[in-house]
């Protein structure tokens, strides 16, 4: 930079903009997680507005992180395609509702990964001291349109699927089997493991405590290899999640889940190469993520796990991308057990994907739900001792990914 | 963290132009234009950020394919806002504040063409109580320029003035749609599109995409000669209850552009304006001095593609500096209807 004098950035502060005179301007900051609330996820939420959807996760997450408007400083709304609802860009007309008049407003879209995107782009805006607390909202309301057919675009160049995500995924999902050689019964054991963790959990779209692996194969074959009973329903639902400082954090009364490390990665849909059970993607942005942290063997260091799981054969297969296990290792620790909530590495203790999916909020919800096991505040399905946890999301066709570590401590 | 514009690259603005609505054949020109600009390789772009609409496009998830544009691979880091492209740019200026990034490249593009584009942005309103009326975009401004009229913020004769200094502004700019030598009075005998607003009050609609690239203070000098150090950068939002607010000001600009620092200290203003009376409004909001040179690209009424004209009004006022004989510059952007979201990017010479 010699020869190339910085001129300074002008001190101002506003509730509207960059707080350039922010503790700790120039130099990043911690983030935590202050508080976080999510709404009841049902087929249909015909009883509240998109607005009133929202606002009853924001409400939520506002009382769970003991703050109110006054000390809102931004607010960061992401959801998948505008299409689902009807509405263009409808951060715009929900401007009152999210309380974003008169603050700064973003609204993140990339696809299934964009719950978890949305949170990583409010933790930078803390990060870089541009804000010390910043609302992360996320919400889908799938009721309004058929999201399977919302699904089955037709991108230009590119010969349409026309059979929604299931008919996307499946044939993945069969080379995952053929080249692990994955035992069938794999797909219904997570099944049953996320909803039986469903029905601990009171927010859960499906609840359903006596699913058995017998009535998941028994279940109606969508899209060979998976049945109705492995696959995500279709939710109204939405999420929201307060972001704030380390003064903030400190300043807390109750715990808080410190944001270790985030990481964000993309790639084509298709390119010659692609390896859609293992998508490089995936990889990178996992490596990246436990280079971040400081992590060196996930599979100990992480107590708990909220993964994306939209059928349920991901479940191993994201094991594997995530670095949890050696590739074709992942359906092993499925079948030990150990990804249930009592065991060594309880993934999606929630329920998951599976039992609610409101696909805009769907990675929000992983993320938070990451930050409740570490904050303690997981009810009925809080695993014990949870002191570092992964949110994690995905989107398009296996190409965006979206992964943030959680802790008790800093 | 000290972050520069060090490039800018835009597509030419065309109706109907030669391209699919992922927009990769207007990004793919563009990209290998910044590059070759600052000598960047693609593969040292930390951070990418698009802003772009599915709605426009008519399809889910348009943005998707426009990733082929990168040529994403090996993985790249990556995000995306439902927003025109200027507020992309934020998020990147804030992912390299935050130290997770020391150059970064934002994108947004839009074939405003695709459909009926006053139709389309209806859809923005309350779908409950508002949209099912169909008021359409221009419309709304033209209430909105009613509104001004009637309280003697602006006249006629003054939009129309606007729209001829925008389009002799432009015929120096080869990329925008509308460019001409053309008087006010020329402008006036023509007949009203929506009372009282007549076709050169509007904008044109236009296919289009556009490029900035930022890089951190340890970078931008080896990648600019002159590069444009942002020295504030802020946006906020008004309601979108059109009855509730007045439309004949915009807070949500006034409240941006004195959180970026925007003051009488400036030469040169590129304001995101699509009809000619929001420019005298915005004037007004941004405290702009009389001595102000505005939007001399032409605006947003030379060339308005949906989603890229705010990114653009910022790489046009960081142009000025990179070409030097300009020491502060300041650009705006809007998304909503009758301006109800603003952004004001102020930047520096060093």
């Amino acid at each position: 930079m010699a020869g190339h004098p910085v001129p300074a950035p002008s001190v101002r502060s506003s509730l509207a903009g960059a707080r350039y005179d922010a503790p700790g301007a120039g130099r990043p900051v911690r983030a935590a997680v202050l508080g976080t609330g999510q709404t009841e996820h049902r087929s249909r939420r015909s009883d509240v507005s998109m607005a009133g959807l929202c606002r009853e996760a924001i409400d939520r997450a506002l009382a769970d992180a003991g703050t109110d408007w006054s000390r809102i400083d931004a607010v960061v709304l992401g959801k998948a395609p505008d299409l689902f609802e009807g509405v263009m860009m409808p951060e715009l007309f929900l401007a009152d509702a999210i309380g974003a008049t008169g603050r700064p407003l973003l609204r993140v879209h990339t696809a299934g990964s964009v719950g978890g995107a949305t949170a990583i782009v409010a933790t930078s805006l803390v990060k870089a001291g541009v804000h010390r607390r910043v609302l992360a909202v996320a919400f889908e309301k799938q009721s309004e349109s058929n999201a399977m057919w919302a699904l089955s675009i037709q991108p230009p160049f590119t010969m349409p699927v026309n059979a929604g995500a299931g008919g996307y995924f499946a044939p993945h999902i069969r080379s995952y089997i053929r080249r692990s050689g994955t035992p069938l019964h794999i797909g219904a054991m997570v099944a049953v493991k996320d909803r039986r963790n469903g029905a601990r959990n009171p927010y859960a779209h499906l609840r359903q405590p006596d699913i058995t692996i017998e009535s998941v194969q028994a279940s109606t074959m969508l899209w060979d290899p998976v049945r109705f009973d492995e696959t995500c329903p279709s939710s109204d639902g939405a999420c929201a999640i307060v972001i704030g400082d380390q003064v903030a954090a400190e300043a807390s009364d109750r715990p808080v889940a410190w944001i270790r490390g985030t990481s964000m990665r993309s790639e084509p849909t298709f390119y010659a190469g692609k390896d859609n059970v293992n998508p490089r993607a995936g990889r990178d942005a996992a490596a990246a993520l436990w280079a971040a942290t400081g992590v060196t063997d996930p599979r100990t260091e992480i107590d708990v796990a909220e993964i994306y799981v939209p059928f349920s054969w991901f479940e191993p297969m994201w094991l594997e991308n995530l670095g949890f296990a050696a590739p074709g290792e992942g359906w092993r620790l499925v079948e030990a057990g150990e990804t249930a909530i009592d065991g060594s590495l309880p993934v999606n203790p929630s329920g998951g994907v599976l039992s609610s999916n409101p696909i805009g909020a769907s990675g929000m919800l992983r993320f938070a739900e990451a930050a409740m096991q570490v904050m303690g505040r997981a009810g009925e399905h809080q695993v014990p001792n949870a002191r570092t946890a992964l949110g994690h999301a995905y989107g398009g066709g296996s190409q965006f990914f979206a992964l943030w570590l959680v802790a008790a401590t800093p | 963290m000290s972050v520069a514009v060090v490039g800018f690259a835009e597509a030419p603005v065309r109706r109907h132009g030669d391209t699919t609505t992922n927009g990769v054949e207007m990004l793919v020109p563009i990209f290998h234009e910044v590059l070759a600009a600052t000598g960047l390789s693609r593969h040292e772009i930390d951070f990418w950020c698009s802003g772009s609409s599915d709605y426009l496009a008519g399809r889910a998830f348009s943005f998707v394919t426009a990733v082929d544009a990168i040529g994403a691979f090996p993985p790249v880091v990556e995000s995306h806002v439902e927003m025109d492209a200027a507020w992309a740019l934020y998020e990147a200026y804030v992912k390299i504040r935050a130290g997770e990034a020391s150059t970064a490249l934002a994108y947004g593009f839009g074939k405003s063409s695709a459909g009926q584009l006053r139709r389309v942005l209806s859809l923005q309103l309350d779908p409950y109580l508002v949209a099912p009326l169909w008021p359409d975009s221009v419309s709304i401004a033209a209430l909105q320029a009613r509104l001004g009229l009637e309280r003697g913020l602006w006249s006629e004769k003054e939009m129309a003035e606007v729209a001829a200094r925008s389009r002799a502004a432009a015929l120096a700019n080869p990329n925008a749609q509308l460019r001409g030598d053309t008087s006010a009075d020329d402008l006036l005998a023509q007949p009203y599109v929506a009372d009282p607003l007549r076709a050169h009050d509007c904008a044109p609609i236009g296919d289009g995409a556009a490029v900035v690239v930022l890089a951190d203070a340890p970078r931008a000098g080896d990648l600019c000669e002159r590069p444009a150090w942002i020295t504030g950068f802020a946006h906020s939002i008004d309601s979108p209850v059109l009855g509730a607010r007045d439309l004949t000001d915009a807070a949500s600009a006034t409240k941006a552009g004195r959180a970026a620092g925007l003051d009488g200290d400036v030469d040169v203003v590129e304001l995101h304006a699509p009809f000619t009376h929001q420019e005298i409004l915005l004037r007004r909001a941004l405290s702009l001095r009389d001595g102000v040179r505005i939007s001399p690209s032409g605006g947003a009424l030379a060339a308005n593609p949906m989603f890229v004209a705010g990114l653009a009004r910022i790489g046009h006022a960081a142009r000025q500096i990179h070409r030097g004989g300009v020491r502060r510059a300041a650009a705006h952007a809007t998304s909503g209807p009758a301006l109800q979201q603003n952004l004001v990017c102020v930047m520096e010479a060093s």
